[in-house]
């Protein structure tokens, strides 16, 4: 029965690549709902399998296909680890599924792309060889920057899709890299790698390598910069695929490099650099998600925040596991998991919602939308518990996710010395503030965009969308109640890939009801925190009830006296409400000059002058302006000196071919005897 | 038996809140009265203000949702939820398994996130002015709280409050730098939180010297009820938590008869007057800070936090 998964799971991969030929050669009219409604039929049967794998025990199975490079047949492994992100990826595929089954008419061109994505991550997943794993996320590179350029006929989206072909690109040399140097003997099954873990100065090329190589497409600083614009310049599914589990499997994969094929002999400081990255760009994301004008940007920076707050996670466990102490491993581990699922269900969410918006409302900027609560009460409700999941509030997904992280870095500090300790206690800060700061964001994008008046006349006239789309958020908002009400029950279900990555055994940290920092101890129990939340807000309702006097009037608002706008300017007066731009001031002003290099120029004119005031804001991103910016001016030197070369003459040209063959050659027969 | 007493003590313990948390407001405002030679008006005027707010309507504005009008019992319901965990005369209550201090932390976060949003339904500048400002405190002080918590988790090997009381109250760990240093980083954050003088003042008449009350203008009627009720429980939840961690003498410990109840509520009456005797003194004995000097007077409170974790990792060897 357990030896059924892998292979079932190898022919929806198949399956998925079948439909992605399948939908390019169908009828432009049928293309779009062949792909969505395909994905979405493999994909619930994804679910179905891999949650079945998980709780058959997760017994790590093997399975070899003769297809690939000549004499290199490809090796396909499902284990805990790979079981546990595929029920992830598949519940994302399926509600995105679902989603693009809404599509008006806007997916058509790229949607052959969107099952081929898929299929990439899954194989991803799957993957028991380096080759198989680059294969995997080569494909799911390259099927998500042809669905970001869904709507390439705007400037935005093509340099979007090009900063982020180019990110990827980087990405992929490197994972090549640690991949080689990882292979033992021109064998690159994992197998044997696992048998041969690396030592040395070639282990920590490797971990050099991996984090550019995954955390760039996992969104891990300083390489996020491409993050939010790709993310908010596809169409809403495929965010919402590409946030909710293209960042995930990126963190797989930094995870079987890290944790399962390096081995567990790796020196403690190697949990240092992802704690390091992760809370920086925790409190990084955090701000950007305040100051961005766009919602589905937004969304995408704060991904950058809880990608960072997982990496802290990350970083611990590794360390912890070098230092023996299994339990605490288990638990960093457990709650980066724990984290990871949470996000994937509530951002998914979220960006299916601003999708949604979008088309309704004509727009995804927050000065032109407001008021939606109105017109889309339905989405609202599922933006609302999505939100909630976004600010970790208790009793959802995000809080349960965070306080286990959090636990895991306040047990932290025994691991190492006075070093590590201080970096503990420093990431815990960075953390609760990037937490605050995502609450403040999750505050504005919902007080302008959904709450308020209207903007303007599109988002006046915005209504729900249609019914697929409203039944994958609402089936998206039940899992992220359910995690949230159940994390034990959820972290129960990981344990085989706890298992697989720490070496602990199953339920130390959590039985249904509770999950706990150490066994002996109380700990956060989800289901009682909202009883009790429960009970306080019944006994509120029946004392409103009882004692005080029903019903209410309506009014002009308040506002302090401010009198009703004139009649002659209908939309004047949406535009003096708190806009994005407002709500981000204070935290531009405290955190921004410093940290984003925000800068606020008012140009106000001359009395008797009658040209309008402005008011210009300008923020950049420092890995942007001290990473990218150089880099490119680098790039353009080099692309200068190799132009010279087109106008040598013949002889020095000759001359030039000769010496790089020379050096090659050297190269070769020095790499020979290394 | 123990499961009966300590829901006994819990349904006592929230009665005991929720009658007190007003008049903690009042004997406030008498006591700043006084010490500004004033009368000021009788400790339970906040009372009889509530029962006059319960018995009006709301007066909503046109365009107001369902958000703002279940805004106040949601967050009600979650300062109450935050105060069901916060033992005041009894340890070993029935939520005690519960009473996390990072749960405890995140409801007051989710009543505050439920009443900014609020603040922005209505679609006012004034609204909004306050929403924008109360987050930005928050982004400050939650690092300087989970910092706070980080010190007693060392000390006491976990972040369960009833654990933490219970293991201060044995006075095993005696006084430590560490801890006057969280004690002072917490009274800052107390005072951020609850907006008052130096931070906000919840007396003024100027709008634009306002955060919290900016935020709730548009609120009336019983909706305004609940959220001064509110506010005056979220203030005694911080006094109580202060002192559950400070000052946990005279507390009965977990499965000690009704008699000790009444110690340890003798203890905890003592503790809160203390505590609100020092506000009241604090209060009338500074000036309102600027906006943004806020920022720099939490950066002192996660400076002291921050220190009180190292002087801990010094002293105690962690390794």
């Amino acid at each position: 029965m357990t030896a059924l998964f892998l292979p079932a799971m190898a022919a929806l991969v198949s399956a998925l690549l079948a439909l992605a030929v399948a939908s390019a050669v169908a009828a432009d009219a049928n293309r779009a709902h062949l792909a969505a409604m395909g994905s979405l039929g493999i994909c619930g049967l994804g679910v179905i399998l891999s949650t079945g794998f998980l709780l058959t025990g997760g017994q790590a199975d093997g399975l070899t296909i003769g297809v690939g490079l000549p004499g290199m047949p490809l090796h396909l492994v499902l284990d805990g680890l790979s079981g546990a992100f595929l029920v992830l990826l598949m519940l994302a595929g399926v509600a995105a599924s679902a989603a693009a089954l809404d599509d008006h008419g806007a997916y058509r061109a790229t949607a052959p792309f969107f099952p081929a994505f898929i299929a990439g991550m899954a194989l991803t997943l799957l993957a028991g060889d380096g080759f198989a794993l680059l294969l995997g996320f080569e494909v799911m590179s390259i099927a998500s920057f042809a669905l970001v350029l869904t709507d390439h006929r705007t400037p935005e989206v093509r340099s979007a899709a090009l900063l982020y072909i180019g990110v990827a690109t980087v990405g992929a040399v490197c994972l090549v890299a640690a991949l080689g140097l990882l292979s033992f003997g021109g064998d690159f099954s994992f197998a044997v790698i696992r048998a041969h873990p690396p030592e040395g100065w070639r282990a920590t090329a490797i971990m050099v390598l991996t984090l550019i190589g995954a955390g760039s497409k996992a969104g891990l600083v300083p390489l996020h910069v491409w993050l939010p614009p790709a993310h908010a310049a596809a169409p809403g599914h495929v965010s919402a695929l590409m946030s909710g589990a293209m960042t995930k499997i990126a963190l797989y994969v930094l995870i079987r490099l890290m944790f399962d094929l390096c081995g567990p002999g790796q020196p403690i400081w190697w949990g240092a650099p992802l704690v390091i990255l992760g809370a920086v760009g925790a409190v990084l994301g955090g701000l950007r998600a305040n100051m961005e004008a766009d919602i589905k940007t937004v969304l995408a920076s704060s991904t950058v925040e809880h990608i960072g707050l997982i990496a802290v996670g990350l970083g611990v466990a590794l360390a912890a596991r070098s230092a023996d102490l299994t339990g605490l491993a288990a638990l960093a581990f457990g709650g980066a998991l724990l984290h990871a699922m949470a996000h994937a269900l509530f951002k998914s969410l979220l960006f299916l919602a601003a999708g949604a918006t979008q088309h309704a409302a004509g727009t995804r900027r927050l000065d032109r939308l407001g008021g939606l609560i109105a017109r889309m009460p339905k989405t609202t409700v599922m933006v609302l518990i999505g939100a909630a999941g976004l600010s970790a509030l208790p009793p959802t997904g995000g809080f349960a996710g965070e306080w286990s992280l959090m636990q895991a870095v306040i047990a932290a500090p025994r691991i190492g010395g006075l070093g590590w300790q201080i970096l503990m206690c420093v990431a815990a800060a960075m953390m609760a503030l990037a937490a605050a700061l995502a609450a403040s964001a999750a505050v504005r994008l919902i007080g302008v965009a959904w709450l308020g008046r209207p903007r303007s006349p599109r988002a006046a006239g915005a209504t729900d969308p249609g019914r697929p789309m409203l039944a994958a958020l609402a089936g998206l908002a039940g899992l992220s109640i359910a995690v949230g009400l159940f994390p034990g029950a959820v972290l129960g279900l990981l344990a085989p890939a706890i298992g697989f990555a720490t070496g602990a055994g199953p339920g130390a940290h959590a039985g249904a009801f509770m999950i706990a920092a150490q066994t002996d101890q109380p700990g956060y129990a989800a289901p009682a925190i909202a009883v009790v939340l429960g009970l306080a807000g019944a006994a509120v309702f029946f004392a409103i009830r009882r004692w005080t006097v029903a019903g209410e009037r309506r009014a002009p608002a308040w506002d302090c006296g401010f009198g009703a706008p004139p009649a002659w300017l209908p939309f004047g007066d949406p535009a003096t409400q708190y806009g994005g731009a407002s709500f981000a001031q204070p935290l531009r002003r405290a955190l921004g000059t410093s940290l984003m290099a925000a800068r606020e120029k008012v140009d106000m004119p001359d009395p008797g002058d009658l040209r309008p005031a402005s008011l210009t804001v300008t923020l950049a991103d420092p890995s942007a302006a001290y990473l990218f910016a150089p880099s490119g001016r680098l790039r353009d030197r080099l692309a200068e000196y190799a132009d010279r070369m087109q106008l040598l003459t013949i002889r020095s040209t000759l001359a030039v071919m000769f010496i790089a063959l020379l050096v090659f050659l050297i190269a070769i027969a020095g790499l020979q005897h290394l | 038996m123990n499961a009966a007493f300590g829901f006994l003590a819990l349904v006592l313990h929230l009665g005991l809140m929720l009658a007190a948390a007003p008049i903690l407001i009042g004997a406030i405002r008498k006591l700043k009265a006084r010490l500004l030679a004033r009368t000021g008006p009788p400790i339970i005027q906040p009372w009889r203000d509530l029962a006059k707010l319960a018995q009006k309507q709301p007066v909503l504005a046109e365009n107001a949702s369902w958000l703002f009008s279940a805004a106040p019992a949601a967050a009600f319901a979650a300062t109450l939820a935050a105060a069901a965990l916060v033992p005041s005369f009894a340890l070993g209550m029935t939520t005690a398994p519960a009473s996390d201090l990072l749960v405890i932390g995140g409801l007051l976060a989710l009543a505050r996130v439920i009443l900014a949003l609020a603040g922005m339904d209505v679609g006012t500048a004034f609204g909004g002015i306050g929403s924008s400002r109360e987050m930005m405190y928050a982004s400050f002080a939650e690092p300087a709280l989970v910092l706070v918590i980080f010190t007693l988790a060392l000390l006491a090997g976990g972040t369960n409050l009833d654990a933490i009381a219970g293991l201060l109250v044995g006075g095993s760990q005696g006084l430590r730098v560490s801890l006057a240093l969280a004690l002072l980083a917490i009274l800052a954050l107390a005072l951020v939180e609850n907006g008052r003088i130096p931070i906000d003042n919840p007396a003024t008449h100027l709008e634009l010297t306002m955060v919290h009350e900016a935020m709730v203008l548009e609120y009336s009627g019983r909706h305004l009820a609940l959220i001064e009720a509110a506010a005056a429980l979220k203030l005694l939840v911080w006094l109580g938590l202060i002192a559950a961690i400070f000052a946990p003498f005279g507390i009965a410990p977990a499965g000690a008869p009704p008699v000790a109840w009444l110690i340890g509520l003798g203890a905890w009456v003592g503790k809160i007057a203390v505590l609100g005797v020092a506000l009241s003194a604090f209060e009338t004995s500074i000036a309102k800070m600027r906006v943004f000097r806020v920022p720099e007077f939490l950066g002192i409170a996660i400076l002291f936090a921050m220190l009180a974790v190292v002087f801990l990792f010094v002293s105690q060897g962690f390794a």
